[in-house]
């Protein structure tokens, strides 16, 4: 049956936000513009309910979106497309914004959300950051609206409550029935069912939706012409959104690393870069409003950079969104045809913003004077420069394909392209700017405002330096440091940690709440120096010293960088003795890995049968129980071992038939000092039948044991059954189903091949044991002496090749993250804090 | 001078610089004769060619190869100027890449053989889905 009314009523709420946006921000607008009191609070009432019903409808636009998604109702497009009955619960969520739609619901869910924060926050802001919230959000309704204008035929906006049948007219089953519902969906995309896949979406567009907050302070700043007074609410907002934009990066990075397996967290793809550079140009931003709070310089800055940092979000999803990048990304979103809708909304704020700025301009205040040389408010302008230009590095070459289509509108042909080696290419930029970043970061703390003797600097700086100069020589001869390039990116980070690290000796004492800054540096120099070692000295460990290739099929680096296991032969690698223990695989609804061994696959990959009982993380099997599993993935045990301690690893592969390759996900052992990153780069061919030693043929009775291919076998018991999977048993057919109990080098297997008689034929089903490389035949019965014949066939024992990377100190990396986020929440507080004090005496 | 005007004269320098070094490693798109005729001239940068997989008369993919160790594969890919050429990958077929309907190669020559170092896809927008199980 179908579900109209769900698709019907989410219409209705998509064009009901779109409505109330336009009548808030119309609403607010006039609030903002009129001076009359009486009149001015009927405006802002009506903004108000405007932007509550807004609210009110998004929410309703979000949970019928839920209500498609959880109840399986492919006859939406959304369902269908983006997911099927097997995902569990995270993933269904995930599946919400796994569509460019659901990705602009989840952005205008967590505006209209700030919306309300800022209404009930800021009172005398509320009609002027409203105009710009309220239209923001009704651009972003757009972008899901599915209506067709009438006359001229323009679609405008992409709806996620889209029929199925609406998608795909020309599909012959629509045409004979309406009414067809697919079974099941085409499912996730199994590289994102991962769990940070589940929390990065949420956390990114926070981020996204937070930049809006300064931007229309400072719009809101400029039409009132309050050119100081904006500064103060913005600046809490733009450290929260530096926080969770940074973090939502972040984790996009950390998932990469899991999942992906080109060995890194950074990839510069166009879709990293377009957030990366908001982020460095919103950082400086912040680092401008504290330069004018405190010494009153560089206000037109702020405003630069303000504007600057939404404009790049906008840029950056006018890029990821409008097919742009077809040519260059390897995953922008697909072409919604919404390009020139995004365009709009991109050129909109950037003309209104930029046309607004300009004419305030000559009356946005600036002090007269010049800023000393030694005075913080000169090198923090300096450090902010670098982090433009370091926006500006990676700007350039991802705006080429925008670039190519901008000037082929006036007929010249331009073929630019992106580097093609992007890491090498960016990292050689980047790296100099960081360099820069971590002295001045650390220098520039003991600078004061307005001015400093340069005697009473440089002896403030002298300790610090010296220590880390120290540090840095001991590690440079330890860990072998021997790239100036390096050595001076490892001082820098050294420097700012301890010179912040002094800061904040300092202020323990007397206000421990005003550490944010230093702390934040501190997190910036750990990230650096874990960004140096973790790429610049990520090596190769699994180096094949046996002087043998592993084949002569592939190239030589192939050979050289990749080591092939053999099931229960332990090798040595990175100091661990290694063996390979098998394939596993793993349930879809708990933890736990099953052998592969253990259990008979059926027609339907997500389902098998155990042979053996099996308490898998809490949730009990008995032997002939139904395991739902994750059929397209399979784990390879590996087990390190070292002074009497093992470790498992389970890397990942999608073996992919139709497509005949094979997706590797790599599996992670962390120590304190490094990450062990290990993924399979070659795997058996299932589907390519083994060969299989001539049979060797064994005549026992039930309990007897025997040898087969020297593992100890016992013949446990054989049974009539009455169902065997894929064939139908009729009255006269018999069919018989053995026990066999191998006990192999890492514990027993359990092998139970059928003998059936069917319409009076012999049919024999054997079963293998793939750990050991064995497969048994239930060849004959002899009832007259109570002896079976079973038959064993052996072949060459299971391998994988794996690759294995070390990844020194890549947890100063993450630390550094969170340390940097911690910064930024101390500052965040005391921000609030002022701003609430001011509140309180009427300064809004 | 004034500070801010050293300032200002520097950041474009700066900014200049930036412009040149990144002009000066930029790829560009190709297509095959040009691809060829820089390598011959010994420019081995990776370029950018941009084509599709080859297709017989019924329109069915044909000339892909998967590589011995099953992580490596090869495919005819017709540039723009309808030159086939075979490329040569280290890396298995990325998902959805029968679907596409456009296929950049990032790569270059060696010798007669192309061999890329990056494949991105272009698949047809959802509204041009065809097919569906029933």
């Amino acid at each position: 049956m179908m579900h109209y009314w769900v698709g019907n009523l989410g219409h209705f709420f998509v064009i009901t936000s779109f409505v109330t946006a336009i009548a808030a921000a119309f609403a607010y607008f006039r609030a903002a513009a009129t001076e009359d009191l009486g009149n001015k609070n009927a405006w802002l009432i009506n903004g108000r309910t405007g932007y509550y019903l807004h609210a009110v409808a998004i929410v309703g636009v979000c949970v019928l979106l839920f209500v498609i998604i959880c109840n399986h109702y492919f006859e939406y497009h959304y369902a269908y497309s983006h997911s099927d009955k097997k995902l569990s619960t995270d993933y269904l969520i995930s599946t919400f914004w796994n569509g460019q739609e659901g990705s602009f619901l989840l952005w205008m869910f967590w505006q209209a959300l700030l919306g309300i924060v800022l209404i009930h926050t800021n009172k005398f802001w509320e009609a002027p950051v409203m105009t710009v919230f309220a239209l923001v959000q009704a651009f972003l309704a757009s972008m899901i609206l599915g209506v067709v204008l009438p006359g001229i035929s323009v679609k405008i906006g992409s709806s996620p409550f889209i029929l199925l049948r609406e998608v795909m007219q020309d599909a012959p089953i629509f045409k004979t029935n309406p009414n067809f519902i697919p079974e099941d969906g085409t499912g996730l995309n199994p590289l994102l069912q991962n769990y940070w896949m589940v929390i990065h979406p949420p956390t990114l567009f926070l981020g996204f939706a937070t930049t809006l907050v300064p931007f229309s302070f400072c719009i809101a700043g400029l039409w009132f012409k309050k050119y100081r007074e904006w500064i103060r609410p913005s600046l809490p907002w733009a450290l929260f959104s530096a926080a969770v934009l940074g973090l939502g990066i972040l984790m996009g990075g950390y998932w990469a690393y899991e999942t992906l397996n080109f060995g890194g967290y950074w990839n510069w793809d166009p879709v990293e870069n377009g957030v990366y550079v908001p982020w460095l140009v919103l950082v400086g931003s912040i680092h401008t409003m504290i330069s004018y709070k405190n010494s009153e310089t560089a206000l037109k800055a702020s405003v630069i950079l303000v504007i600057a940092t939404f404009i790049l979000i906008l840029y950056s999803t006018f890029l990821t969104r409008s097919g742009v990048l077809g040519d260059t990304s390897v995953h922008s979103f697909t072409d919604l045809g919404l390009s020139g809708q995004l365009l709009a909304y991109l050129l909109f704020f950037a003309v209104a913003a930029i046309v607004l700025a300009i004419v305030r301009w000559r009356e946005i205040p600036s002090s007269k004077e010049e800023a000393a040389v030694y005075s913080r408010e000169f090198w923090i302008f300096i450090g902010v420069i670098t982090l433009c230009f370091m926006g500006f590095q990676v700007l350039i070459p991802t705006s080429f394909p925008v670039w190519n289509q901008f000037v082929g509108l006036f007929g010249i042909k331009s073929s630019l392209a992106p580097p093609g080696d992007q890491i090498a290419f960016y990292s050689k930029f980047q790296l100099w700017f960081a360099i820069i970043i971590a002295f001045l970061s650390g220098a520039v703390q003991f600078l004061w405002w307005k001015k400093i003797d340069v005697r009473t600097w440089m002896q403030q700086l002298i300790i610090p330096f010296v220590v880390a100069l120290l540090a840095a020589l001991i590690i440079v001869n330890v860990r072998k440091v021997f790239d100036i390039r390096f050595v001076l990116m490892l001082l820098g980070g050294l420097f700012t940690i301890c010179a912040n690290a002094k800061i904040i000796i300092q202020l323990m004492r007397t206000s421990p709440g005003l550490s944010g800054g230093a702390v934040a540096h501190i997190g910036v120099g750990l990230m650096l120096i874990g960004v140096m070692f973790s790429a610049g000295y990520s090596r190769v460990v699994s180096l094949n010293n046996t002087g043998m290739m592993i084949s002569k099929d592939f190239s030589d680096e192939f050979n050289r960088d990749n080591l092939i296991l053999f099931i229960n032969e332990p090798r040595t690698m990175w100091g661990y003795d290694i063996e390979y223990m098998g394939e596993r695989l793993v349930p879809r609804y708990h933890g736990g890995y099953v052998r592969s061994s253990d259990v008979v696959t059926t027609v339907d990959k997500d389902l098998v049968i155990t042979k053996i009982p099996q308490n898998l993380e809490g949730v009990a099997y008995k032997a002939g129980d139904t395991i739902r599993v994750k059929g397209e993935d399979t784990y390879y045990e590996i087990q390190l071992r070292k002074d009497g301690k093992t470790y498992k690893l389970h890397p990942r592969a999608q073996i992919n038939q139709e497509m005949g390759g094979i997706l590797a996900s790599p599996d992670i052992y962390r120590t304190v000092s490094a990450d062990l990153y290990t993924h399979v780069s070659s795997v058996m061919n299932t589907t390519e039948e083994p060969e299989w030693s001539p049979l060797q043929e064994d005549t026992v009775r039930q309990g007897q044991q025997f040898f087969a291919n020297d593992y100890v076998t016992v013949l446990e018991s054989v049974e009539r059954v009455n169902t065997v999977e894929g064939v139908t048993l009729g009255d006269q057919d018999v069919a018989v189903r053995a026990h066999i109990r191998i006990q192999g080098e890492r514990g027993d297997y359990i092998a139970e091949p059928l003998f059936v008689i069917k319409d009076k034929m012999v049919g024999r089903i054997s079963d293998e044991v793939k750990d050991l490389g064995l497969r048994f035949t239930l060849l004959s019965i002899h009832p007259e002496t109570n002896t079976f014949v079973v038959g064993v066939n052996t072949r060459q024992k299971d391998w994988v090749i794996i690759k294995a990377m070390e990844k020194p100190f890549i947890n100063i990396l993450w630390i550094g993250t969170l340390v940097l986020m911690a910064g930024f929440g101390i500052a965040m507080v005391r921000r609030f804090r002022e701003f609430i004090k001011m509140r309180a005496k009427g300064q809004e | 001078m004034k500070k801010s005007h050293i300032l200002i004269i520097v950041v474009i320098a700066v900014a200049i610089g930036i412009m040149v070094g990144t002009a000066g490693d930029a790829s560009t798109y190709v297509n095959f004769d040009e691809a060829h005729k820089l390598a011959a001239a010994g420019k081995t940068k990776d370029i950018h060619v941009v084509g599709q997989l080859k297709k017989d008369a019924g329109g069915h993919i044909v000339g892909i190869e998967e590589g011995a160790d099953r992580v490596s594969f090869s495919f005819i890919l017709v540039d723009d100027a309808g030159k086939e050429q075979r490329v040569e990958y280290n890396e298995p077929m990325p998902p959805d890449m029968l679907k596409s309907e456009k296929v950049v190669i990032v790569g270059s020559y060696a010798g007669e053989r192309f061999k890329a170092s990056k494949i991105i896809l272009k698949c047809p927008s959802k509204y041009q889905e065809e097919g569906i199980n029933a």
